[in-house]
């Protein structure tokens, strides 16, 4: 039976559970005068059985769908002779995933070895045999537990705290899954890098100043070895990011305070949203703009005017990820800005000074720990910013500050290391995962720093 | 007050003043050049991309001639699927154009209409064999350099750097015998990918798309609300509570192009889901949104005041009862504002579906939620990255409607919000 199929089923199961256990007990409460003698409301009851029909049931099925697939690999494997199973881990999964293929119709037989198969007949077998096996253990189990929540239904027996609890338990786990998310991101990116780590040692990719991830993909083959340096990488996404906030700041900081400031309401309620609209653009669209609009704008100026600017150059693509930000400095500008009492601007007003003193003064640097939290978070998000620069910049790690020349990011080479299909463990892919701990951990940091400022700020004016 | 302070404040003022209007034409130029970009933008992208909903076709007409393409038998399927359909369209510009003779112009001529409507033939003659041996008059799609030229030519600023002067004397020609035009573009809706601009759709990526985000709504809603429910409500205020709410803020800033590596490491490698699924984007982009929805859903339930939740215990509901019964339902539009938030930004994320082999050439349209899929903006990025000059007008057109359905989320979401929040 299909997955899906099944699922539909135990769902069906457990609406049957809950009408069942419900009327149940109100037929149990009905002899003893109404369901006022019951110490939980009938759906409790109903309630009761749904959970204990359906959680034990989805965990068996998670469980089993997680780790058949291994399982199964596991048997064929034991069934093949032992001259044939590579001991290289990457010959291993070549073979493993022809017989999968073969298992599926996807390879026909006739360009096929015996023993492989042989192995793919038992795939299939093993697969049935799965397949069969989910389905009517997990029925039976619901059945089971459906019978066994009926019958504990009586004037006894108080659903309601159990099935409260179970539900505040499930509230909590989702509640988790942020963490979840977290450990499984810090797992994915720190397990691949320590094994980039053992080929190229740590200090030589932080402080290397050549980058040329061409490996050789087999090792008798003639080819550049590979350079990991990571330095032109880490120049470049700066240069891009300065770039970017050297046109975002300005500007989203002016009409912040210009809109908070000096505004009327009606300019406000225009103005405001029509800016957050860049927010909300997608940034395959920036990298578009970046790509087909602005470099080519560009380099056709610096022709004009004598300078040699590359298309793919880093301040096409900062310009255009400096747009991107605007409306988030302006908004968490204009959130700290506002959050300055009134009292503190009434009172500089009040000794003379001009609205414009009285901002430059008082409210700035009253807001300033905000503003700073606020450009933080801006720069940690165009450190991180992929779609512009794998767009609209260059895959050359030049190190240069030159924002004319063309340089390449660390989202770039994570994208391109791990576009297409490659062998797994070879350096190159493993070194996108090292780039993306970098990323991962410097950004965490500017995170935290700049939410922690922002939250401190913001407890001052409360 | 001395006659020289005043002096002095009054000489002061002029330049103080001067400073002050200086300032409010800074703040101004700010605010002017953030519209500016906002407005540069969409003009850009509406003046490349409105031509794509266009296309130019040719009127040939056209015989369904057997022998011409090979085909002795009709009801031999292998014939039918392998014949040379692409001839049809071939033979009908010969006798267009007699006069061509040369093997080189011949092919330059056959270049004229695209090399995909051969299967538009079979397709046709698959659905409707009694049109064996008639004639039809039919608008052929052109090939994308005539379709770039002929709209350039149209706006008096021609293209020709792909056509040989033969060809732009034959587009004239065309054009004079009122045999060119542009008309609306099914194909560009209809189809999925391609390698021939002018057959290339989106209806591939737009279904994919749909697929994908709804799957993603349905895991990172209810995840979401729920957990923005343990927090507001039921979580009590100790470490782990703390370590959570720190870990989803810290969430909502990472990266996206990280959750691309989550996905690839953890769901393909070690979970071994396929690649290139709509099952695997919804689960990467529902993490990525998680955070987003739960911030926002938090923010709702905090609206709601405590007076409503005191009147309810109050009565004797339990805490349970009151989140359910009250608190849920009326923060529930705001719930819902964000999750729409959240969706519009999952429709417009690429950088982490890149990671996870979503910007597979797909040629088919996918039929269900393990059909290997691309998304609207991988599909634009995919185009961007092709060679043909056609694909950047495709581009546009694809930006535009990705651009619209955002617009259309985001309006509905301040209308919720504006219809159904209330105000305490």
């Amino acid at each position: 039976m299909q997955i899906s199929t099944l699922v539909l089923l135990l769902l069906l199961i457990s609406v049957f559970a809950f009408y069942t256990s419900q009327n149940r007990s109100i037929s149990v409460a009905g002899k003893l005068g109404g369901i006022r003698s019951l110490p939980s409301l009938p759906s409790y009851y109903g309630a009761y059985s749904v959970l204990f029909t359906l959680i034990p049931v989805s965990i068996f099925l998670t469980l089993w769908i997680s780790l058949d697939q291994i399982v199964i690999e596991r048997l064929v494997v034991d069934k093949i002779p032992q001259e044939f199973v590579p001991s290289k881990s990457s010959d291993y999964e070549l073979m493993v995933n022809r017989i999968t293929s073969i298992s599926e119709g996807i390879i026909y037989a006739d360009s096929v070895l015996a023993w492989q198969l042989d192995a793919a007949s038992h795939m299939q077998k093993f697969e049935a045999i799965s397949r069969w096996s989910i389905t009517v253990i997990s029925i039976l189990m619901a059945a089971l537990c459906l019978y066994w929540a009926t019958q504990k239904v009586s004037v006894n027996f108080n659903a309601r705290p159990v099935v409260e609890n179970i539900m505040e338990r499930i509230l909590l786990v989702s509640a988790c899954v942020a963490i979840f998310t977290t450990i499984g991101i810090i797992f994915s990116v720190l397990f691949e890098s320590i094994q980039f780590f053992r080929k190229v040692p740590f200090f030589d990719f932080v402080f290397g100043l050549e980058w040329s991830p061409q490996t050789a993909i087999r090792e008798d083959q003639v080819g550049s070895s590979g350079s990991f340096g990571a330095v032109p990488l880490f120049v470049g996404t700066i240069l891009i990011s300065l770039v970017a906030m050297i046109i975002a700041v300005p500007i989203g900081l002016m009409s912040a305070i210009y809109l908070s400031e000096y505004a009327s309401l009606n300019v406000r309620t225009i103005a405001k949203p029509a800016l957050e609209i860049l927010a909300g653009i997608p940034t395959v669209v920036y990298g578009f703009f970046a790509a087909i609009t602005v470099a080519p704008v560009l380099r056709d100026f610096g022709e004009s005017v004598g300078l040699d600017i590359a298309s793919e150059s880093a301040l096409a693509a900062g310009a255009v990820m400096g747009i991107m930000i605007i409306p988030f400095i302006s908004s968490i500008a204009d959130d700290v800005i506002s959050a300055v009492p009134q009292s503190m601007r009434d009172g500089s007003l009040a000794m003379g000074a001009t609205h414009s003193e009285t901002v430059k003064r008082v409210v700035i640097p009253a807001a300033l720990p905000g503003i700073v939290g606020g450009i933080l978070l801006a720069m940690s998000r165009a450190i991180g910013e992929t779609m512009i620069v794998v767009m609209a910049a260059g895959l050359a790690a030049n190190l240069t500050v030159n924002p004319l020349d063309a340089v390449t990011t660390v989202t770039v080479q994570i994208v391109t290391l791990l576009t297409g299909d490659q062998e797994f463990d070879s350096a190159k892919t493993l070194a996108a995962f090292a780039l993306g701990l970098m990323l991962f951990v410097v950004t965490l940091v500017l995170n935290i720093f700049a939410l922690q400022i922002v939250k401190k700020y913001r407890e001052q004016y409360e | 007050m001395s006659k020289d302070n005043r002096a002095l404040i009054k000489q002061s003022l002029k330049r103080r003043n001067r400073a002050e209007r200086n300032f409010q034409w800074f703040g101004k130029l700010g605010v002017a050049l953030g519209l500016a970009a906002v407005v540069l933008l969409f003009v850009d992208i509406i003046s490349k991309g409105s031509g794509a909903f266009r296309a130019t076709y040719i009127q040939l007409e056209i015989e369904y001639d057997p022998e011409a393409i090979g085909i002795l038998n009709v009801n031999d399927t292998e014939e039918f699927i392998f014949a040379n359909w692409q001839n049809l369209a071939k033979k009908s510009l010969r006798d267009l154009f007699p006069e061509v003779t040369k093997r080189g112009e011949r092919r330059k001529l056959n270049n004229l209409v695209s090399e995909g409507s051969g299967f538009d033939f079979r397709d046709q003659l698959t659905q409707n064999p009694s049109l064996w041996g008639t004639k039809e008059t039919l608008w052929i799609l052109a090939d994308d350099d005539i379709d770039t030229y002929y709209k350039s030519w149209l706006d008096d600023d021609p293209f020709s750097a792909r056509l040989t002067s033969e060809q732009i004397k034959w587009i004239d020609q065309l054009h004079n015998d009122d045999l060119i035009a542009l008309k609306f573009n099914t194909k560009f809706f209809e189809r999925g990918d391609s390698r021939e601009p002018e057959q290339a759709g989106i209806k591939g990526a737009l279904i994919g798309s749909f697929f994908t985000l709804i799957l993603t709504l349905l895991m990172s809603f209810p995840m979401g609300v729920t957990a923005a429910i343990y927090l507001e409500e039921f979580a009590p205020k100790n470490k782990w509570t703390d370590l959570i709410e720190v870990n989803i803020n810290n969430l909502a800033a990472v990266p996206s192009i990280i959750f691309g590596l989550l996905g690839l490491a953890i769901f393909i490698n070690f979970f071994g889901i396929p690649r290139s699924i709509p099952v695997l984007g919804a689960i990467v982009l529902a993490l990525m949104t998680l955070p987003t929805i739960i911030i926002t859903s938090r923010a709702a339930i905090k609206s709601v005041p405590p007076s409503i939740r005191e009147a309810a215990l109050g009565v004797g509901a339990s805490k349970f009862q009151t989140t359910l019964h009250h608190v849920l339902p009326l923060s529930l539009p705001g719930m819902l504002t964000g999750a729409i938030i959240g969706m519009a930004r999952a429709l417009g994320e690429t950088a982490p579906l890149l990671m996870i082999g979503m910007v597979a050439f797909i040629v088919d349209i996918p039929g269900g939620f393990t059909d290997p899929a691309t998304v609207l903006p991988v599909q634009i990025f995919l185009w961007i990255d092709s060679p043909e000059r056609a694909f950047v007008e495709k581009t546009s057109a694809a930006i535009i409607i990705l651009l619209s359905f955002l617009m259309v989320m985001n309006f509905v979401a301040v209308y919720l919000r504006k219809r159904l929040e209330r105000r305490w």
